[in-house]
């Protein structure tokens, strides 16, 4: 096992407890734009196809990392949008 | 500081914008603001990688991005708010496509060059690919049993939970054996069973439970995305996937104890198949009438309450009446009544579902009342409207221990001085139960469509 593995094992270990910490107390009437709000964010992978097709070449690899590009730019866009137009009709009374 | 670290600290906001993003969006009051942070992260850090020095060919990533965003954008911003549970459901399997996508180019990639794919590597790649594959196909079924391109009532043969553990195991297998000896069609073939696999396990699965479906296929995206960070061996990618990971499958959770379906029923049990067993025997036993009363009458009753609870259903939101609503609303608190909303953790198609669609007609959200706040109050209401809601104020739940509802937290209408029903017909809800509330001697029916129930009340109230 090499020193590379081990620092990714750890910084996995400690966003999984980040990740539970961070929303454990939530409304129900959250639990809708945070499941939206969370779903954006894994739209990440667009970082990771980014990686794949930058390298370039005509070949399957580049266009398998192409469509995962345009997928995850439909996760990435999407979900926030989808997101803030859930949460802009969260307005106090006075805030109308 | 050289290129790459100035990518690495830039991935490091990014992380810290996700992680702050996602704290504020569990308050009301901060959501907003916690998305906006989060996008801020994301657009970083695509801008840090596009600078990356491996990546070197941008006309295509250019297209990709903005056919993908374009997509994105317009969906997003066209979708009605009733049917936001299944847009959810579609970005979060592109996302899982995204990752299966990735996995198979790199293993493309790697496997021409012996000694190169390490064992770590072929088995986040395989994971990768199998996970996302599944939160692909599961997202899409979601979506089409939403969307009521399929039905929406579970699907289920003899034999299924074998049929689906067999490819389970060969699905496991091809995958595992690319870690022994090299064969990129064992791992297409590992991808397309995975694929099949997230169709079968979403089919089974009834409408009314799909919420809980989408939300573990999101916390299955998350994973998959941390698969190909190690696979990439890319840090933000392994951080953002798992806080997805970690995040989605605990919200999951909550989400199956709002509903009293822990998640094992939720997956295994394919609630509602019996078509309706039990149903037929529910409401003779409690042996009443159902009386109908016109709108009329209930404005009558409405106008001169002290206190009325609206509780609004997914029938509320189906006949696009939550506009209504408020304006009802409005006209009785002119008239010094208090208004509250009294909304069932699953009103609507999931968590939260009906909080949206009450925020978009502009009801304040303090007037909005969670079950735990409001069951206390039922018996100093006088009046309780329930809109397009069925299930949850079956007091069959409280009552019956042979009902198939038995032990779900409902709304304890019952216990207000007068419950009116505003509603089509005496069918029964997504549960297929039917409901001993309209046999309750305090309760009566306006029959007819939502809204256009609520706009005659609206003038009947008005008039008086």
């Amino acid at each position: 096992m090499n020193a590379q593995l081990i620092h990714e094992l750890t910084v996995l270990a400690l966003a999984v407890f980040v990740g539970f910490e961070v929303i454990s107390k939530v409304p129900t009437m959250l639990h809708t734009p945070l499941m939206s709000g969370t779903n954006a964010i894994h739209g990440i992978v667009i970082v990771g196809a980014i990686l794949v097709a930058g390298v370039g070449g005509s070949g399957i690899a580049t266009i398998l990392g192409l469509i995962a590009v345009a997928f995850g730019a439909i996760n990435v866009v999407g979900g926030f949008v989808v997101t803030d137009r859930m949460l802009q009709m969260f307005r106090r009374k006075d805030e109308r | 500081m050289n290129r790459s670290e100035a990518i690495q600290l830039i991935d490091l906001l990014a992380i810290i914008a996700f992680v702050v993003g996602l704290k504020r969006l569990s308050n009301p009051a901060t959501a907003r603001s916690g998305n906006t942070i989060a996008a801020a992260g994301m657009l970083a850090a695509i801008a840090a990688t596009l600078a990356d020095e491996s990546v070197v060919s941008y006309g295509g990533i250019a297209v990709a991005i903005f056919v993908g965003g374009a997509i994105g954008l317009v969906s997003a911003r066209a979708v009605k708010m009733t049917a936001m549970p299944q847009m959810v459901a579609l970005f979060n399997g592109v996302g899982g496509g995204g990752a299966a996508l990735i996995a198979l180019a790199e293993y493309h990639r790697l496997v021409p060059e012996p000694g190169r794919a390490a064992l770590a590597e072929t088995i986040a790649i395989a994971l990768s690919l199998v996970i996302g594959a599944i939160s692909f196909s599961g997202s899409l079924v979601a979506f089409a049993k939403l969307q009521e391109l399929i039905g929406g009532r579970p699907l289920t043969y003899p034999g299924q939970k074998a049929v689906n553990g067999l490819i389970a195991v060969a699905v496991v297998v091809l995958a595992a054996s690319i870690s022994f000896s090299d064969g990129e069609s064992r791992l297409v073939a590992a991808g397309a069973l995975a694929l099949l696999l997230g169709v079968l396990f979403v089919l089974p699965i009834g409408g009314a439970d799909m919420p809980v479906v989408i939300s573990l296929l999101n916390s299955f995206t998350g994973i998959a995305a941390a698969a190909s960070g190690f696979v990439l061996h890319n840090d933000l990618l392994i951080v953002s996937g798992s806080l997805v990971g970690a995040s989605g499958t605990l919200l999951t959770r909550m989400m199956g104890q709002a509903m009293n379906r822990p998640l094992t029923n939720v997956l295994f049990g394919a609630f509602g198949t019996g078509g309706g067993g039990p149903a037929a025997t529910g409401p003779g036993a409690s042996g009443g009438s159902v009386r109908s009363l016109g709108a009329g009458d209930a404005a009558v009753l409405l106008a001169y309450a002290n206190r009325v609870v609206i509780v609004p259903g997914y029938g509320l939101a189906v006949a696009q009446a939550q506009h209504v609503a408020r304006e009802l609303a409005d006209l009785l608190e002119a008239r010094r009544i208090d208004v509250r909303y009294a909304i069932h953790p699953v009103a609507g198609r999931m968590p939260g579902h009906m909080n949206v669609l009450l925020a978009e007609a502009d009801v304040p959200y303090p007037q909005l009342y969670e079950m735990e706040r409001i069951n206390p109050e039922f018996a100093r209401t006088d009046v309780v409207l329930v809109v397009g809601a069925n299930d949850v104020t079956n007091p069959a739940a409280r009552t019956s221990p042979e009902s198939p509802i038995y032990g779900m937290p409902i709304l304890e209408v019952d216990r207000a001085k007068q419950v009116i029903v505003l509603k089509r017909s005496l069918g029964t809800g997504f549960a297929g139960v039917d409901n001993a509330l309209y046999y309750e001697p305090n309760c009566s029916m306006l029959f007819g469509d939502a809204k256009a129930s609520l706009n005659a009340l609206v003038a009947a109230v008005g008039a008086l």
